[in-house]
């Protein structure tokens, strides 16, 4: 689309990397690298989808046990603070020395922040839940698990599903972070197209890629959203 | 444990502090490439804030560039800026954190402006406060508490990214880190990752002392036991 040659190189320090065409964005790049695309695209996608699932198995019994402990809950809540605040660069090199270049290393790191955001938004959705309908419900007989499955999980569930789409969409854009150790989904583009004398038809394809995904998640999980609360649409 | 061992050797040598590209060099390259990218954010979104927050329009386009902008990975918008015709170095790495601070800032002066009560608006032009006057002694002080917490989100994030920057060689802090994992270095690496983690942390507490200290009204303590209601989603930070 846009060629930018020669005209980008500093004046009077031509080189032949500057000389080579280097579009943003290459048709025929995609069509030759399909299979290298796929493969990274495959891997963005385990990763998020894996983060965001293990995130949510252990978000829901914490967010459960804060609501549940009237004291947890602070600390909790000041705890997931203070660990979003600390950088991925340096959340995945804390990881690192344990489990060394592999995926794992990138997929803790993704857990633990999706985590922060799933804790958040589960325990407001769950202290959403007004306590007279609880108490109404455990007057009608209602053990705990009837409790949980038909009246806090539903009432909870705007609050679960907003939670799940913001994880997942800052999970797609945080594992390009992962080539730190290899294992970065479409970032291997992006980086991979940095070090290739700035290849940017490598880098923009890697971009693109991860915007589409992460809006093609979040359209999903909308989706997903309106099939398990029917009852939201009786109104509109 | 060992390397953490080791992190603490390598924080304890005075030589890795003071040389040239030790880390108060790498520091304070880090905090002025931060400061500059946040108080140009700053510029550029208070006002475009302002505006459309008290103007009331505009909510469509706040709503989708916050949300737009946490599918953008910030490892691809550093790259991009350094590939473009700015070249890489420090200036590319500070456009493309001013463009990050940008929306969290744009966002929460919206909704500071936004949720001004309309009857305190009115009884200000009542008292004959022309619209800029408003807007300075009324509306500001009344939004200045959601407008730090955009900035404090901000700059959080803004020192979280000037540490990927290095990974396209940006300098700061970064630096450290991808230095060790060149070198294979791991005491290195948890040391890098440590003074990272210490700075983003220290700049999250700085600015809510400072939101608190601006805070307009009876002062309370600045990290209070229970949050008085939970975080909006227009609000909410994002990660880098």
């Amino acid at each position: 689309m846009l060629s930018a040659g020669a005209a980008t190189s500093a004046p009077g320090r031509v080189l032949a990397a500057d000389e080579a065409p280097n579009p943003w964005f290459d048709a025929s790049y995609v069509v030759e690298n399909w299979d290298t695309i796929v493969r990274y695209l495959d891997e963005h996608v385990r990763l998020t989808i894996g983060a965001v699932v293990l995130g949510a198995l252990i978000a829901l019994p914490l967010a459960l046990l804060a609501r549940r402990t009237r004291w947890l809950a602070g600390p909790v809540l000041g705890l997931s603070a203070a660990v979003y605040t600390i950088p991925s660069l340096a959340m995945f090199a804390f990881v690192f020395p344990f489990t060394g270049l592999s995926a794992t290393t990138v997929l803790i790191g993704l857990v633990v922040y999706s985590l922060v955001i799933l804790v958040r938004n589960f325990l407001t959705g769950l202290q959403s839940v007004p306590p007279d309908v609880r108490e109404a419900a455990r007057g009608m007989g209602y053990g705990p698990v009837r409790l949980f499955w038909q009246i806090d999980l539903p009432l909870a569930l705007p609050a679960f599903m907003a939670g799940l789409r913001i994880a997942t969409v800052s999970t797609v854009a945080l594992v390009t972070v992962g080539v730190l150790v290899g294992h970065g989904g479409l970032g291997q583009l992006i980086f991979g197209g940095f070090n290739a004398n700035f290849y940017r038809a490598a880098i923009v394809t890697g971009t693109v890629g991860c915007v589409l995904l992460a809006l093609v998640a979040d359209v999903l999980l909308a989706g997903v959203e309106r099939l398990v609360t029917p009852w939201a649409r009786v109104g509109a | 444990m060992n390397a953490f061992g080791e992190a603490l050797v390598y924080l304890n040598d005075p030589l890795n502090w003071t040389r040239r590209g030790g880390i108060l060099h790498l520091l304070v390259e880090h905090l002025t490439i931060s400061a500059v990218a946040v108080l140009a954010a700053l510029v550029v979104a208070v006002p475009v804030g302002i505006a459309l927050g008290s103007a009331g329009r505009g909510r469509g386009v706040v709503v989708v560039l916050s949300n737009v902008s946490r599918a953008v990975p910030t490892l691809a918008l550093l790259t991009l800026f350094a590939v473009s015709p700015i070249g890489f170095g420090a200036r590319a790495t500070t456009i493309a954190l001013a463009v990050f601070a940008v929306p969290p800032i744009l966002t929460n002066t919206y909704v500071g402006f936004r949720g001004v009560d309309a009857d305190v608006r009115e009884a200000a032009r009542g008292m004959g406060l022309s619209r800029g006057q408003v807007i300075r002694r009324v509306e500001f002080p009344l939004a200045l508490p959601l407008v730090m917490t955009g900035v404090r989100t901000a700059a959080v994030q803004v020192v979280a990214t000037a540490a990927l920057a290095a990974l396209v060689a940006g300098g700061g802090l970064g630096r450290i880190v991808a230095l060790g994992f060149g070198q294979q270095d791991y005491g290195q690496i948890i040391a890098g990752a440590l003074l990272i983690a210490a700075l983003a942390l220290l700049t999250e507490v700085a600015l809510v002392v400072l939101t608190w200290a601006v805070r307009p009204g009876p002062r309370r303590i600045p990290f209070p036991p229970r949050r008085r209601r939970p975080a909006e989603p227009a609000a909410a930070a994002m990660r880098v």
